[in-house]
């Protein structure tokens, strides 16, 4: 099969962008989208073009790297995967797909279709731990943890981070994200003294980062690669609640 | 004060305001329905709960402030947040934006609540301060009086408002509204408040379906029935009555009132 490719192209951040149309060779419907973008890099590099910049690492859905808004929708058509794992099977032969980067305001664009997600790092840098001794491990029964408690805090780390929600929501915010993070740790016995400091913290950081606020149209949770649930923030406000009440 | 800084400066504290004081006003519109209900009842009973509502002054006076007080915060969190979600996505996307999985009614708040807003001015001038210019009946509002106990006739002027088609189908509109917007508002109020679990949200937005029904209903019912003719006759009655009484008055009794 072939697409048309319709892609963003912006040399770096001062310079202005704009869409560049690209015929695919040749491609195997079982490639992922991201290798079709390197089977269209190796093209432009023989031609001696500049290749499309875009972001990826683990290619198997756990890492939170690879990002694009593809034909409008944050990882493409279908839901619960990330871009490395849609595939291009979910297209037809001959369709024009348009790429873009995500966009929002604390994501600036790098270049193409990187942007900068450094903003979630300075959240979890604000509260996003536990503060444990270091030193040698300690015993994996030490502290009892309630299977209900362990089952739900997995279902919040399983976020992986990529800021899907963020691209996906008419606000630009970033709770749903924020909230699984707080809600990894704070579920747990182990997150309980920083609870109120942590949610504190991170919901102020994701402030001053410029996110909007949450709307409730539960977009984020409808294209979130790892099915993340609107749960989740309704946790984080009560808990944001008791931190402000608290003086945390 | 770092409590109330922290309330009005964060951005989930903002929608604990919003959420607070659309609580308050979804309270309100209940009670008020309720209240108005009573319109189905012989003519007597809403115009001795008007009267009720009316006597006290020192009462009456500190429910409209209050109010007053949360419609303009409601408003001006939701202008304020609205701001700053526009100012957190500078560069629009080419796509046309696609609702993933957003209701139209969680998508467009801000304008049903402006026009619900709008639609609020005109009914307080029309049934609370009763501005004769704009309630386009031949019968003067302010002359209605019951005819027994000489109380202030609302169910008279009811039935006088409403038998201006125009002006019915107005409050059809900014009811519908309401209700559009109470679908997602009453839902995500418990969200932004944090009473939401996997076990009560289909619940709650059953019961947020349910009531913005119920209070569409309701409040479609009174001009319904008052445009199939309901408390025709009492108008009328009530108009003559009145007539006879200001025929009678001696001159300047009726600005002395
Ligand atoms: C009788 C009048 C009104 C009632 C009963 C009402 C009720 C509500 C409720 C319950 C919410 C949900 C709060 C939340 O998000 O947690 C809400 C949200 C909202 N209301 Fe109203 N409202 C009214 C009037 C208005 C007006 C006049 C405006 C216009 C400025 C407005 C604009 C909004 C907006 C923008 C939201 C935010 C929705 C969101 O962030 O999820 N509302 N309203
Ligand atoms: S590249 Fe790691 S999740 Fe897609």
């Amino acid at each position: 099969m072939k697409v048309k490719l319709k892609v963003w192209r912006q040399r770096n951040a001062d310079t202005p962008g704009r869409f560049v149309v690209y015929d695919t060779p040749e491609l195997n419907p079982n490639m992922s989208f991201l290798e079709m973008l390197d089977v269209v890099n190796e093209q432009l590099t023989l031609q001696g073009e500049e290749p499309i910049a875009f972001d990826h690492d683990c290619r198997e859905g756990i890492c939170g790297t690879c990002s694009l808004v593809i034909n409008g929708k944050p990882h493409g058509p279908q839901r619960g995967v990330a871009t490395c794992q849609t595939y291009l099977r979910s297209f037809r032969d001959g369709d024009e797909i348009l790429v873009e980067p995500f966009r929002a305001r604390p994501f600036p664009l790098v270049k193409d279709l990187v942007v900068g997600r450094q903003a979630f790092d300075r959240i979890m840098t604000a509260g996003g731990f536990i503060s444990v001794r270091t030193g040698s491990a300690p015993d994996a029964h030490a502290i009892p943890v309630p299977k209900e408690a362990a089952e739900r805090a997995m279902d919040a780390a399983a976020c992986i981070g990529c800021g899907a929600c963020v691209a996906v929501c008419k606000n630009a915010s970033a709770m749903l994200f924020v909230s699984a993070k707080v809600s990894q740790f704070g579920l747990l016995p182990q997150g309980q003294p920083e609870r109120y400091r942590r949610v504190a913290a991170m919901v102020e950081q994701m402030d001053r980062e410029g996110f909007g606020a949450c709307t409730v149209t539960g977009s984020c949770e409808a294209v979130c690669p790892k099915r993340i649930s609107l749960d989740f923030i309704a946790r984080m406000n009560r808990d944001y609640g008791v931190a402000l009440l608290r003086g945390a | 004060m770092k409590l109330l800084a922290r309330l009005f400066r964060s951005t989930l504290g903002q929608k604990y305001l919003m959420a607070g004081s659309g609580g308050v006003l979804v309270l309100f519109v209940v009670g008020h329905l309720v209240g108005n209900l009573q319109f189905f009842l012989p003519p007597a009973a809403l115009n001795r709960y008007g009267h009720l509502l009316q006597s006290n002054v020192e009462v009456l006076w500190l429910v409209r402030l209050t109010l007053l007080a949360v419609v303009l915060l409601h408003i001006v969190m939701a202008i304020r947040l609205w701001a700053s979600n526009r100012a957190a996505r500078p560069v629009a996307y080419a796509s046309s934006a696609t609702s993933y999985g957003a209701s139209l009614s969680s998508r467009t708040m801000l304008v049903s609540g402006l026009v619900v807003v709008a639609f609020l001015g005109y009914h307080l001038l029309h049934f609370t301060v009763r501005v004769e210019s704009i309630n386009g009946t031949p019968v003067a509002f302010h002359q209605l009086r019951e005819p027994g106990t000489g109380y202030y006739d609302v169910f008279a002027m009811v039935v006088a408002g409403f038998q201006v088609w125009p002006v019915a189908l107005f409050y059809g509109v900014g009811v519908g509204l309401l209700s559009f917007h109470l679908t997602h508002g009453v839902a995500a109020l418990f969200q932004s408040l944090g009473g939401r679990n996997p076990v009560y949200a289909p619940v709650i937005r059953k019961a947020a379906h349910g009531l913005a029904a119920f209070l569409l209903l309701g409040y479609l019912s009174i001009p319904t029935a008052v445009l199939f003719g309901r408390g025709n006759d009492y108008l009328k009655h009530v108009v003559e009555h009145n007539a006879r009484r200001l025929a009678q008055a001696p001159p300047g009794e009726e600005v002395a009132r």
